[in-house]
């Protein structure tokens, strides 16, 4: 099956693992556009959106059918390609990260006695989280890009906000990160999941969260800026910049910020249970493993780690809908006064910890 | 000057380590709504549930009928008079030979109208009348585009013989 030289079933298996994450990431943020909603309604004492399908099912069809309908205004005095470019870029950047989240173990299929086996990543890339910080941080691009181009006081100050938000609280994020790579010494996220391999190890639990719970913390933090979501949401503040940085954006440029951000909460809720939560690991998985087929176990571990990120996806909503948003200067002091100084810390004492007691 | 014996100083004094690094208070609100997650709901999902009126609940006007369905409105015009947002307009007639299973007494309403735009709903038309024939019911005015249909005539308000029906039945209503 060479033909000029390209493995054509490896890029046909690549092409469909595309597709399925990509299909899968729009399903679970439409889905998490009704779990907003829900757990909003559930915490304010209401029931939340019930009217379209079972339990409101049908919901984000229904958001989705009605933006599609909606007029598209580009306005006069923007800057007609950018203005279209930005929703685009926004998008595009939130659907990259997914290329590197090892989603679980190689997927073995046995046919006509030959093994098959399917690796459930798209790339597995030597500099993973380098990778991630390079996409993260193109990111606000599209939201740079989208409120410049609007010509528009409001949305142009939170583009700014957008920006200066991202860049001080990414430096936060690489400082703990830098922490759990001193434990894991490897940046391949496929290398770091397999060694949080089970749940209890050695003595040791596995998982990198309770080897570098203050790294964890910071990176939690650092994702709710990152992902502008409350109580950071400073870009889009609807009291003080009446929509943000989309407030020139109508029918399906609109909807595709609002979709990208939830995309955004899933890749980040994915990378947070992967680097921090063992991805797809969970204890007692190697008599699961032994127990079934290759392909079934498999099945399982994807299972898992969409439990954790879905974990993650429902602590991110119950976070924004307990806390108020921070105020700018607050949300700066906490980013260069609060993280990274404790990031730095962190990362002293693991090289400490390290040098001292685990240098063989 | 001490006006009530609520009032209660600032805490101005600067925010300790423990407020500072925000966790503990951020625990505490998580707390406060996760227990909202098991409070009884509020919502009352309208067109299948309603709530109930309360027993004085002034809605749309209904003109009665008695037991043999005949019209009680007698146009003496006291609730006209009543009106304080004059919505009520009407002329009298006097009943001929043969009307007598229509109109209670002689004199009757031809035209009885009320602008609903105007009303207020305070039940003062319903206080004044002597006859009983003008009651506010539990139906809240529906809504329209156009300012004729609010302008309800006498067969607009008239309670329908089924509704006769059933009160001459079941006694109430």
């Amino acid at each position: 099956m060479l033909l000029l030289s390209i493995d054509w079933i490896f890029f046909i298996e690549k092409i469909a693992l595309i597709l399925v994450i990509i299909l899968s990431s729009f399903g679970v943020a439409a889905y998490a556009t009704w779990g907003e909603r829900k757990v909003a309604a559930i915490m304010q004492d209401r029931i939340g959106p019930a009217r379209a399908g079972l339990f409101g099912l049908l919901q984000p069809l229904a958001d989705g059918g009605k933006l599609f309908f909606k007029e598209e205004i580009i306005p006069d005095h923007s800057t007609k390609t950018l203005f279209i470019l930005g929703p685009a870029l926004f998008m595009v950047t939130a659907l990259m990260t997914s290329a590197i989240i090892p989603w679980g173990p190689d997927f073995t299929l046995t046919i006509g006695g030959t093994v098959h086996s399917v690796a459930l990543q798209v790339a597995d890339i030597n500099i993973g989280i380098l990778y991630i910080f390079g996409v993260v941080s193109l990111g606000v691009y599209g939201i740079m890009l989208g409120g410049w181009s609007s010509n528009n006081k409001f949305s142009l100050l939170s583009a700014i906000r957008s920006a200066s938000q991202s860049i001080s609280y990414e430096l936060a994020m690489g400082l703990s990160l830098i922490a759990v790579l001193m434990v894991t010494q490897t940046l391949s996220l496929k290398t770091i999941v397999e060694q949080q391999h089970g749940f209890w190890a050695d003595g040791y639990f596995t998982w990198n969260f309770f080897k570098q719970p203050v790294a964890f913390l910071i990176f939690l933090v650092c994702s709710f800026a990152e992902l502008n979501r409350a109580p950071f949401d400073m870009p889009e503040c609807e009291s003080e910049l009446n929509m943000g940085y989309h407030q020139e954006y109508s029918s399906m440029k609109l909807g595709l910020y609002l979709f990208a951000e939830y995309i955004n909460m899933f890749i980040s809720s994915a990378v947070l249970a992967t680097v921090f939560f063992g991805g797809y690991n969970f204890p007692g998985m190697d008599a699961v493993r032994d127990a079934m087929p290759g392909g079934l176990f498999s099945i399982i571990c994807v299972t898992v780690l969409m439990v954790k990120v879905v974990g993650f996806i429902l602590f991110f909503m119950f976070i924004r809908w307990t806390l108020p948003r921070f105020r700018y200067d607050q949300l700066l002091n906490l980013g260069w006064k609060g993280l990274i100084p404790l990031a730095l810390i962190n990362l002293v004492i693991t090289g400490g910890v390290i040098l001292f007691f685990f240098n063989k | 000057m001490q006006l009530t014996k609520r009032a209660a100083a600032v805490d101005r004094s600067p925010m300790t380590l423990g407020e500072r690094i925000y966790i503990p208070a951020i625990a505490k609100g998580l707390k406060i709504t996760l227990g909202h997650i098991f409070k009884k709901k509020a919502t009352v999902s309208y067109p299948e549930e309603k709530r109930p009126f309360s027993p004085v609940f002034r809605g749309l006007h209904v003109l009665n009928r008695d037991e043999q369905g005949r019209e009680n409105c007698t146009a003496c015009g006291l609730c006209a008079l009543a009106c304080p947002a004059e919505a009520i307009t009407m002329e009298a007639a006097e009943r001929k030979k043969g009307e007598e299973h229509l109109y209670r007494e002689e004199k009757y309403a031809a035209k009885y109208e009320i602008n609903m735009l105007r009303c207020i709903f305070c039940g003062n038309c319903e206080e004044a009348c002597p006859k009983d024939a003008i009651y506010m019911s539990e139906t809240v005015m529906p809504s329209n585009y156009t300012r004729d249909y609010f302008i309800y005539k006498k067969q607009d308000m008239l309670i329908t013989d089924e509704q006769l029906a059933k009160r001459n039945a079941t006694g109430k209503g």
